[in-house]
């Protein structure tokens, strides 16, 4: 048995009144701070062992750098030490739980990462002769069927680089198709609970963006899309689930109106998870939707990317898709680069060489692992858990809009009224309590909201506590009479509340030695 | 199915707090008619190591750089990357982190953005930077929207050394906006001359250097020329190494730098994910494009890190936003940023010596064997004359277990005059062996012709 009855919890003679506002070193036990890299640096370390230049006579053609960038000198264990402390700065879906909405931070399974350092895979040149890489090309080829089964469309780009890309990418697609038709048309339709990339990639291509109202049940209204389709519509940015974690059940009206109308409709896919396995964005009438690897199928996040974004498209869309693309041939794969031959209705090309092929790796062998039963089951789970949150916290926090909810659940912040505490506070309560915030403000057509996404892979058990948590703050604001305690939170964290507006309304963006004297 | 927790009893429980009768009742608002009803025809889920072996088979039908003589470049490079770099990236705390939007709790991610930045600012030259792109390409399509949002003018000029999908890229992006670019055609005599249409309507002119043939030159000129009628100058680096030695763009008076971060710490990965790159000068911040991260302090006075000026950006800005750009490639930032700690001042110089060494050795032996190497300048890349067709070349230099290079008819096809150009790339990870088969094998070949 433990004899824990001895064990003083704080050393003998001590009132308990010690000093803990701060420590000489900064530093809180395991809460190791680091300066800034360039504060380390001291000349004549060096982190790798590199061999001596080859003694040449020089070809720079008299472009030598006349003054060195002056990085700083560190030896490996100093840079490993500072970016494990870095590391220890961050919250991760590996150490807790990510309840952000429409943003789906699920599992990072381990195997994807193997795969996509096997040397055969990570280690091969995009340049390479097409008859040295048939396997990566096969890989592309599977992964790109796969993507077309799921979504039951009959062709897919794979090269743009991230979900916001892809959205460029089958934007681009409609105005390639429309001026292909003679053509020109002007608008495109957004309704206004859209992701905020939605509209600024139809300015980018050249297209008024006008809004389209909700209806009281959260879903587009149907009789102002109708009044505003028109012959100069060139088509409609939709997500589905939207982001308001609701399904649009007129989704197939919807289409028929924006084709009748001869425009064509976009499907935004960050929130394919709810609907794997159940429906296919191809059989609802969809002529472009992008998919993002990083979110639908697990491709990590990585504090802000790499993306993968590939669109699927219709066959009305499919031949102005961008180069490059695999070509299965009878002699083994094949590669189209450029816009000629058969490819010459293509818009273009997106980025350098043929795609984030790292992400295509590893959502390949998170497919592989899931199969379409595993699929399916992705769908319901992440279904299933958002609809639990959403009674375990309905009786206390106001559901804007009734009923069964997809893969999120969206509250506003109507029970905080006359609390003096805001959804913000709440959020950085959250983060005392252990988790990273639900998504915040967002979508915008709700008042202070909060947008809850409990992926597939977390446990009843995690969702309970993570309830209990949020009934535990949310009474607390609305019972104690204590907004200080929420506007100073996070009390906990590596760093107290951080003053953005300071940061914008004079902006340090880099280190400099002045600076840094000053 | 091992990555999802619910039994059997968790679902049938949770199904009745949710007061449901089934999980179809869940996806009720899915259309009828829209409803898949089966399994989709695909293999059903695989056990790790099945997975495993099926990755494996994928790899094994590639010829590895890792087990085989590689000279390709073309923009992406390979270079050696220290272990420390890819344990570092592997942390949990990186790479299974979300977009640092609360910051209280990704500082690690933040302060190694607001490293990274100043890092990239440093090495090109260049005031600021923002805190990465997804490559290069992308970043000198944006570059070009910059230029001429900051001049008002709706014109770029694109050199015709410049990489050809960074030039297709651009054109791409810009296509459907109010901007156009004019390309010019590439030069390999000579000099190319950028000036000829340059006037107050020009945005901006953007040039590769060392460009697309490997060929250094200086831009300073061109610099002056494009400021005195009010254009930016707007500078491609693909080979971010040769910055260690060679003059950087900002000080030869560039605006704009762009490039791709891929030979600092990332895997060539068969070309992506890379890591874009892009600095500017201070004045033109509230104009660049994608995310910025700054420094401020918390209600404790601790110093900290934000991302910051986001009135630019689309979740605020939607369709008047700088760029659509959301995701940027973090992580892949971060192994840049880890691995140009881990060289330092001296470490950069001298991998940039060493890369340069072993290319001018390399094009010696070739001179030597015969062959003609075009450009009289480079820094580890170079531009090689074979008798017959390069691509020719380059299937039977695999044949021999050689990567050998990159025939420019690749990226520039139907051009007679490209047709037998090679681009060879050295580097530190290239043994005096292997130099000595390529040039042994390129002197057959040359001779059989």
């Amino acid at each position: 048995m433990l004899n824990n009855v001895g064990r003083p919890t704080r050393p003998e003679g001590t009132s308990g009144n010690v000093d803990l506002d701060g420590t000489f070193t900064g530093n809180k036990a395991l809460n190791l701070e680091t300066p800034l890299i360039f504060e380390q640096g001291v000349k004549g370390r060096v982190g790798v062992d590199l061999r001596a230049p080859k003694k040449v006579k020089n070809r720079l053609g008299g472009l030598e750098r006349p003054e060195d960038p002056e990085l700083p000198d560190l030896s490996e264990p100093q840079v490993l030490r500072h970016y494990v402390r870095l590391s220890r700065q961050n919250y991760s879906i590996d150490a807790g739980f990510y309840p952000l909405g429409s943003c789906t931070m699920k599992h990072n399974p381990r195997i994807n990462e193997k795969a996509a350092r096997m040397k055969g895979l990570g280690d091969i040149h995009p340049m390479q002769p097409v008859s040295t890489v048939q396997g990566a090309l096969e890989l592309i080829d599977d992964l790109g069927h796969w993507l077309k089964t799921i979504t039951g469309m009959p062709a897919v780009a794979m090269s743009p680089a991230a979900g916001a890309h892809g959205e460029l990418c089958g934007v681009m697609a409609i105005r390639a198709a429309h001026d292909a038709k003679g053509e020109s048309r002007t608008r495109i339709l957004v309704p206004e609970s859209a992701h905020g990339t939605n509209p600024a990639t139809a300015a980018l291509c050249g297209y008024k963006v006008e809004s389209v109202p909700a209806r009281a049940d959260g879903r587009m209204d149907l009789e102002a899309f109708e009044a505003a389709l028109g012959p100069d519509v060139a088509g409609v940015m939709l997500t589905n689930p939207n982001t308001c974690g609701l399904f649009e059940n007129d989704i197939k009206k919807i289409a028929d109106l924006v084709h009748a109308a001869g425009g064509y409709f976009y499907c935004d896919g960050a929130n394919l998870n709810a609907i794997l396995g159940r429906t296919r964005p191809g059989d609802l009438g969809v002529d472009a939707m992008h998919i993002n690897l990083h979110k639908t199928f697990s491709t990590p996040h990585g504090g802000g990317g790499p993306g993968s974004g590939p669109v699927v498209l219709s066959e009305a869309l499919a031949d102005f898709a961008p180069v490059p693309y695999v070509v299965n041939g009878k002699d083994g794969y094949g590669l189209q680069e450029h816009v000629s031959g058969d490819a010459t209705a293509s818009f273009g090309r997106m980025k350098t060489f043929h795609g984030q092929m790292g992400m295509f790796i590893r959502a390949m062998a998170y497919m592989l692992s899931h199969g379409s039963d595993g699929l399916r089951q992705i769908a319901e789970d992440a279904v299933l858990n958002a609809n639990y949150v959403r009674v375990g916290l309905n009786d206390l926090l106001h559901s804007p809009f009734d009923g069964i909810c997809m893969h999120e659940a969206l509250f506003d912040d109507s029970t905080l009224k006359d609390t003096g505490v805001t959804t913000l506070d709440i959020a950085k309560a959250m983060i005392d309590e252990g988790y990273h915030p639900m998504t915040m403000y967002f979508p915008l057509v709700v008042h202070g909201a909060m947008l809850i996404e409990p992926t597939e892979s977390e446990t009843k058990e995690t969702l309970d506590l993570f309830i209990g948590s949020l009934r535990h703050l949310i009474e607390k604001a609305k019972t104690s009479n204590d907004p200080d305690f929420f506007k100073q939170a996070p009390h906990f964290a590596p760093r107290r509340r951080l003053d953005e507006t300071a940061a914008a309304r004079k902006p340090i963006l880099r280190w400099s030695a002045e600076n840094d004297a000053a | 199915m091992r990555y999802m927790p619910h039994t059997a009893e968790d679902r049938a429980e949770m199904l009745k707090k949710v007061g449901v009768g089934s999980v179809d009742d869940l996806f009720a608002d899915i259309p009828e008619e829209a409803r898949l009803k089966g399994l989709l025809d695909l293999p059903t889920h695989a056990p790790e190591m099945d997975v495993d072996r099926k990755m494996q088979a994928y790899g094994l039908k590639n010829l590895s750089p890792s087990e085989n003589p590689c000279f390709l470049g073309a923009g992406a490079y390979r270079h050696h990357v220290p272990s420390v770099v890819d344990h570092l990236i592997q942390r949990s705390e990186f790479l299974t982190a979300y977009t640092p939007y609360q910051p209280e709790i990704s500082q690690g991610t933040l302060q190694a953005l607001f490293e990274f930045q100043t890092q990239v600012a440093m090495i090109t030259g260049m005031d600021v930077a923002n805190a990465s792109m997804y490559d290069g390409a992308t970043a000198c399509a944006e570059a070009v929207l910059m230029a001429c949002r900051a001049t008002r003018r709706k014109k770029a000029i694109l050199s015709g050394n410049l990489h050809p999908h960074y030039r297709e890229v651009t054109e791409t992006t810009v296509q459907f906006t109010e901007f156009e670019v004019a390309s010019d055609a590439p030069v390999l005599d000579g000099v190319e001359d950028l000036t000829a249409n340059l006037d107050k309507d020009i945005a901006c002119v953007v040039v590769q250097n060392p460009d697309f043939f490997g060929r250094l030159q200086d831009l300073s000129d061109l610099a002056d020329k494009c400021h005195e009628v009010g254009a930016l100058l707007v500078v491609v680096v693909t080979e971010i190494v040769s910055l260690g030695l060679v003059k950087s763009p900002g000080e030869m008076g560039a605006d704009i730098v762009v490039g791709e971060g891929q030979s600092i710490g990332v895997a060539l990965s068969y070309g992506g994910p890379y890591v874009g790159l892009f600095a500017t000068r201070q004045k033109y911040v509230r104009q660049m494009p994608g995310r910025l991260c700054g420094e401020t302090v918390d209600q404790e006075g601790n110093r900290g890190f934000v991302l910051t000026l986001s009135t630019r950006e689309q979740h605020i800005r939607r369709e008047k936003a700088t760029s659509n750009i959301c995701t940027n490639a973090g992580l892949c930032s971060l192994a840049f940023s880890i691995h140009m700690s881990l060289l330092g001042q001296s470490g950069f110089k001298q991998l940039a010596e060493i890369n340069h060494g072993e290319a001018v050795t390399a094009a010696e032996k070739l001179e030597a064997a015969g062959l003609e190497i075009l450009n009289d300048s480079f820094f580890n890349e170079f531009t090689v004359k074979l008798p017959g067709s390069a691509e020719k070349a380059v299937e039977a230099l695999a044949d021999k277990g050689i990567l050998g290079g990159v025939p420019v008819s690749r990226l520039i096809p139907g051009e007679a005059a490209f047709e037998n150009l090679l681009l060879v790339t050295v580097t530190e990870t290239n043994t005096d062996e292997e130099v000595d088969q390529l040039v042994a094998a390129l002197k057959e070949i040359a001779n059989a012709e």
